[in-house]
């Protein structure tokens, strides 16, 4: 179809103008707002599932779409691709975008003013970010999703978010100026900014000049990798997201994906097998300083108590998976993270909305924690009932009470996503691990006899895998058992069912992952394979031309009579 | 000149990440500002250092980069100096909320124990 490429730009320009009609309706009037932010994020989710439907469709190999927004010839202008690891994210972000927002217009939206406006922003540069194939205007919508964070992440206002928020900012200044600096000396080093572009030149760099373009590389991963939560850069996403409200924690669950995501497809262009001196520039650092990650946020998951807490160390820990499985270049190893990546992300972003609710009937009783006010874990005693508390006429202690539905709602929904973070069986977070631990035994594909023995890296990424999930699954059944078992006055959590739905929608979505892993597996694992062959995207991009003026074409036309 | 500039952007990264280091946070927005300047001139230089050639091209002059500076750097730089300008001006404001919230200038919000 013509006019499919145009559709390639839409996901950037829609959220733009919804935010600056938003802009324009001034502060109040916000029902229309949400619906109006609604009916974009809709719409942008709609199209974002035709892209992907679209990359299934087309015959080039690899599937690519690639869009010239200002007509100008590639390596000079700047460029828009879509390929199937982008159309996925799209859609991810899609799907995370609606269901926060649905949670957010049930009560949040109302906690500071331009909310739905900064939601789009944030939705621009997310879909941006994705879209794009060049390293400056990447730096462009990494700040454009930035700086719409830091005006969601301080949303509510309060003193544990502006505190928190601060550290945020600053630490993200900071890693754009590493961004800028790699950025700028891996222009000084090949003359180009186009990705497809700086895969044909690496190869070619003089010897001389290859330090500067490594180092130039390492401080460009150092931005990313502060982003994607990589051990040692990572000490300020927990507090910041547990400080942040919960619709907007759950967009950032889709936040430190961009990272990895930015990670996977620069490292894969740049430093693929194909880069000559350079093939797999720091592939050993992703993989040690994932393991690294897992180990960290493991043990913190042990002994945080509050479940936005844990929330945002269960973030680190799919982060340190996916990056070390990232480093090993491995197709079906990226195959089984990009499906842990999707089922991660869902639950997690589910798990923040959730934690937002549980703990709402807790702050009702006790004093909002501060956030650095962790508290101690209880004590025997206190799981003995209190004198004189829910007592029958023989003084015993009633069994069998009808539990309220928000109860039965929080706590089923509770269990769904600790067993999709942890791994457990019979859910998608199980099937996308498996696939991570069955890549990791045979390298080759399952059956082929593989040519050289496991190697030692990949016997430890799949220990810390497994004991990660055994770290999870004791946290999170201590957790349920002090919010949801213990005899505890509390009143039921009152819930409005607006707040429900997005909750239900990423469950259910997870556990339709489970009885349709396979098309998702295939699908990532072809997004694999066209990562692992750069020559497909390269050649799709530099062989796009621009579409010529209608005075070319005319003189064109008289040329050939 | 290549070593003035150096010297300039050393000077100015320096006293950046150093004052980014300081627990106020007055002292770290000026750091953050003044990594952004040596940012800046570091991108600029990336383009090759030259006085007297012109971005622009003009007429009678033979297009190549014999005769002009390259343009890319001094357009990306512009970009970067917008980009890092506002988001000053918005640490400035989450700086003074902070202030007001918790009564301190302190990165961590509350002073430090004696």
């Amino acid at each position: 179809m013509s006019w499919m490429p145009h559709l390639i730009a839409a996901p950037i320009l829609l959220p733009l103008l919804t935010a600056a009609l938003m802009m324009m309706l001034g502060e109040k009037r916000r029902p229309l707002k949400a619906r109006i932010n609604l009916f974009s994020s809709l719409l942008g989710l709609g199209i974002s599932i035709l892209l992907l439907q679209w990359t299934q469709q087309t015959a080039v190999p690899g599937s690519i779409g690639v869009y010239l927004p200002g007509n100008w010839q590639v390596p000079f202008g700047i460029v828009l691709v879509l390929d199937r690891l982008s159309a996925l994210m799209l859609v991810l972000t899609g799907i995370i975008g609606v269901c926060a927002l649905l949670f957010a217009m049930a009560r949040w939206d109302g906690a500071g003013s331009s909310f739905h406006a900064l939601f789009q922003i944030q939705l621009m540069g997310l879909y941006g970010a994705f879209l794009t194939a060049d390293l400056f205007n990447l730096f462009v919508f990494f700040e454009v999703l930035l700086a719409a964070s830091y005006g969601l992440i301080l949303h509510g206002s309060g003193r544990a978010r502006v505190s928190s928020g601060l550290h945020y900012i600053s630490i993200n200044l900071l890693a754009s100026s590493l961004f800028l600096i790699g950025a700028a000396l891996i222009y000084g080093v090949t003359g180009t900014l186009n990705m497809a572009d700086l895969a044909l030149k690496i190869p070619l760099v003089p010897e001389a000049d290859r330090g500067l373009l490594h180092a130039g590389a390492a401080i460009l991963a150092v931005a990313f990798l502060a982003k994607a939560g990589m051990w040692p850069l990572n000490f300020w996403l927990v507090p910041a997201y547990s400080a942040a409200s919960a619709p907007v924690a759950a967009m950032f669950a889709i936040m430190t994906k961009v990272g990895v995501y930015t990670l996977l497809r620069l490292w894969t262009l740049l430093f693929s097998g194909q880069a000559g001196a350079s093939a797999y520039f720091g592939g050993d650092w992703l993989i040690y300083g994932g393991m690294a990650t897992i180990v960290c946020a493991a043990l913190a998951i042990l002994c945080a108590q509050r479940l936005e807490r844990m929330a945002g160390l269960s973030i680190l820990v799919s982060a340190g998976i996916l990056l070390s499985a990232v480093g090993f270049a491995q197709p079906s190893l990226t195959a089984g993270a990009l499906f842990y990546l999707v089922s991660s992300t869902l639950a997690l972003s589910a798990l923040f909305l959730l934690s937002e609710l549980i703990e709402r009937s807790r702050s009702a009783i006790e004093v909002l924690l501060d956030y650095e006010g962790e508290i101690l874990p209880r004590t025997q005693g206190s799981l003995q009932p209190p004198k004189g508390f829910n007592l029958d006429d023989e003084q015993k202690t009633v069994v069998g009470q009808v539990i309220p539905w928000t109860m039965a709602f929080l706590g089923l929904s509770f269990i769904a996503c600790a067993l999709l973070i942890i791994g457990m069986p019979p859910l998608s977070g199980f099937i996308g691990k498996l696939s991570l631990l069955s890549a990791l035994i045979n390298p080759a594909g399952l059956g082929n006899a593989a040519d050289q023995p496991i190697s030692n890296a990949a016997w430890g990424l799949l220990a810390l895998l497994i004991l990660s999930g055994l770290a999870s699954l004791i946290a999170f059944s201590r957790l349920g058992i002090q919010r949801f078992w213990t005899s505890e006055e509390r009143p039921s959590p009152l819930l409005r069912r607006l707040e429900c739905v997005p909750i239900f929608a990423l469950l259910g979505l997870s556990i339709l992952l489970t009885f349709k892993a396979e098309p998702l597996l295939r699908y990532t694992q072809a997004a694999a394979e066209t990562l692992n062959n750069p020559q497909h995207y390269v050649m799709a991009v530099l062989g796009t031309r621009a579409v010529p003026s209608p005075e070319a074409k005319a003189a064109l036309l008289e040329e050939q009579p | 000149m290549e070593e003035v500039i150096a010297i300039a952007i050393g000077v100015l990264a320096a006293s950046g990440v150093w004052l980014l280091l300081r627990p106020r946070t007055f002292q770290v927005v000026m750091g953050l500002c003044l990594l952004s300047y040596g940012v800046n001139l570091f991108i600029f230089s990336m383009g090759s250092l030259f006085i007297g050639k012109e971005p622009i091209i003009k007429d009678g002059v033979p297009q190549d980069l014999l005769h002009y500076t390259d343009p890319l750097p001094q357009a990306l730089v512009l970009t970067a100096i917008v980009i890092s300008f506002a988001m000053t001006a918005l640490f400035l404001v989450v700086l003074l909320a902070s202030r007001g919230l918790t009564g301190t200038d302190h990165v961590d919000g509350r002073e430090p124990k004696e």
